[in-house]
């Protein structure tokens, strides 16, 4: 009798570990992290928490650094997507021919994507080195100055960006040439009829067809780059003088460094809300395009 | 379509380049492990191989890094089965009974930035002295793998034949055994490349383990990632732990390469 209660159980008793699991690990310090941004809480000093209610939250709001975050967040974020879309397209669609060596290339494009993140940093922080580095080392071999990359505050950024490039516009080739394949001959074969050229092929016919495939890739990109952590952290900890400090990285910082866990929940709980808008924001936007194919 | 020769030409030359600028960060990385650090100084050779293996053999002599490598693989290898373990009936029954909800707050856990939960479990493990411990490291890979197992299994288990799971239940086998038996069995290929993919993700792994590892149980990346707070880096060393530590994920997405896709779409390799 025991199998038989198993057998009309088996979808609770199956899940039942998982989901509390995810509880346990997941759900319950979400809750915990909304308490605690309630709070002045600091590990640094001796006092206790103490019930602030919102003030945590109307302090950052007014703090130029958290605003400066979330620029940067936004500036990393949304010039890392525009080049990795661009790029990762144009990739996508040269690649996807079928050729000799196609595998290989493939699995070339692969690698920056699986390497692990921390090695990526260090080669690139060796890249970057003012003295030595081989950006500087092709600045010069073109006549140009040597640039300090990561150590100006200008140039974090866009130094950081052009890393994030290199690193994840192969996600963006991979699952557009994963949406090619699939995409029906005919309107190429009709094309083809009335003597239209490649570009206008591309444009009238790959690129709208492509549309959500583009959509989705954009927004699994979208919602990790938000979240850089790894790379940005290696290189330069959020530096110089914040000028890499992403929302990601603050949180890190007032809670790891300065030990304020009050002050850097409520921060995450602003984090997660940012990060929740754009993505809705993004998966309507998909629906509607989405739709008209 | 039919390309003339020029234009398959253009096309084979432009395939190169960008796989060259695509590869050199790493083809750097390698020709560095093998230099002295006065070659890489230097920086007028491109390929020198003065240092030959000894920056390697320093990596290991000077570090603890075969201590670092059996703890990277400890964590990675059990919250991996622990991952399995937890996720693969979920997701059997998650595509037997159609739970569609419950798929779907499995991948808001992935979506969400992993620091949301570290700050709580940094008190939380902190008062229980669980930090620097491997159950903590290995409850947090869970988080990791788990999300990721289900989402890659989900599809496999629904596309699974239910006839013959029904013929197994007509013979009189209960459904618990006809999922170890019958459906886990078939199921293998799928069960391999999604707990490779989780064991990337643990190997990979820098931020959780920058908070809750110590001494006793730092992993890789982290140990890798301390060389550099030194005053003067030894980049040669530097680039052979970075290659060390590389050339297990790049063999294993090798044999995985075509679940990559999927795998990258149910979340990322990041935390």
């Amino acid at each position: 009798m025991v199998s038989a209660w198993l057998d009309r159980n088996m979808k609770w008793i199956f899940t039942l570990p998982a989901v509390l699991f995810i509880v346990v690990m997941v759900a319950f310090p979400i809750v915990y992290t909304v308490r605690i941004s309630l709070f002045e809480w600091s590990m640094s000093t001796n006092t206790p928490p103490k019930w602030v209610g919102l003030s945590n939250y109307t302090h950052l709001l007014t703090d130029e650094r958290f605003w400066g975050s979330v620029g940067r967040t936004f500036y990393h974020a949304s010039v890392s997507i525009f080049f990795e879309t661009v790029l990762g397209v144009l990739i996508a669609v040269l690649i996807s021919r079928k050729f000799r060596g196609q595998k290989i290339a493939k699995t070339f494009l692969m690698l920056p994507m699986v390497a692990t993140p921390v090695s990526i940093a260090l080669v690139w922080l060796l890249i970057y080195e003012p003295s030595i580095g081989l950006a500087n080392q092709i600045l010069k071999s073109l006549n140009f100055k040597p640039l300090a990359w990561l150590g100006s505050v200008d140039l974090v950024l866009p130094s950081l960006i052009l890393l994030d490039i290199w690193q994840w516009t192969p996600m963006i080739v991979l699952i557009v040439v994963a949406g090619l394949t699939t995409l029906p001959t005919e309107p190429y074969e009709a094309a083809s009829v009335d003597g239209a050229s490649p570009m206008q092929k591309f444009f009238h016919i790959t690129l709208p067809l492509l549309i959500p495939t583009i959509l989705t890739a954009v927004i699994l990109r979208l919602v990790d780059l938000l979240k850089t952590f790894d790379t940005i952290y290696a290189t330069t900890q959020g530096g110089p003088n914040y000028a890499s400090e992403t929302l990601n990285l603050m949180v890190f910082t007032e809670a790891f460094h300065y030990f304020k866990f009050g002050s850097a929940s409520a921060l995450m709980m602003l984090f997660f809300l940012i990060i929740m808008i754009v993505i809705v924001t993004l998966i309507a936007l998909k629906k509607r395009l989405g739709g008209l194919h | 379509m039919r390309l003339g020769l020029g234009m398959r030409m253009y096309y084979a030359v432009l395939t190169l380049v960008l796989v060259i600028l695509f590869s050199i960060p790493f083809l750097w990385m390698i020709s560095a492990s093998f230099k002295t650090q006065v070659e890489i100084l230097s920086s007028d050779k491109w390929l020198a191989f003065g240092a030959q293996l000894e920056n390697y053999f320093m990596v290991f002599r000077e570090y603890d890094f075969i201590t670092f490598i059996k703890n990277s693989f400890v964590i990675g290898v059990a919250s991996t089965i622990a991952s399995l373990i937890l996720g693969l009936p979920a997701a059997y029954a998650v595509a037997k009974y159609q739970m569609n909800y419950f798929s779907l707050t499995v991948l808001i856990a992935k979506i969400l930035p992993g620091i949301t939960y570290l700050v709580p479990w940094y008190l939380l493990f902190n008062k229980v002295g669980l930090i620097d411990t491997y159950a903590a490291l290995i409850l947090s890979h869970i988080v990791l793998g788990l999300p990721f197992i289900m989402w890659v299994m989900i599809p496999f288990f629904e596309s699974f034949p239910s006839e013959v799971e029904e013929s197994a239940w007509m013979d009189g086998c209960s459904k618990m055994r006809t999922f170890v038996q019958v459906v886990l069995p078939v199921s293998i290929p799928g069960i391999v490349t999604s707990a490779l993919l989780s064991f990337i993700f643990s190997w990979n792994n820098f931020m959780f383990s920058l908070i809750l590892s110590g001494e006793n149980t730092k992993p890789l990346p982290l140990a890798v990632y301390g060389f550099i707070s030194g005053t003067s880096i030894e980049w040669g060393a530097l680039m052979a732990a970075a290659c060390i530590i590389t050339l297990p994920v790049l063999v294993i997405s090798l044999i995985t390469q075509k679940y990559i896709v999927s795998g990258l779409s149910a979340g990322a390799v990041k935390g």
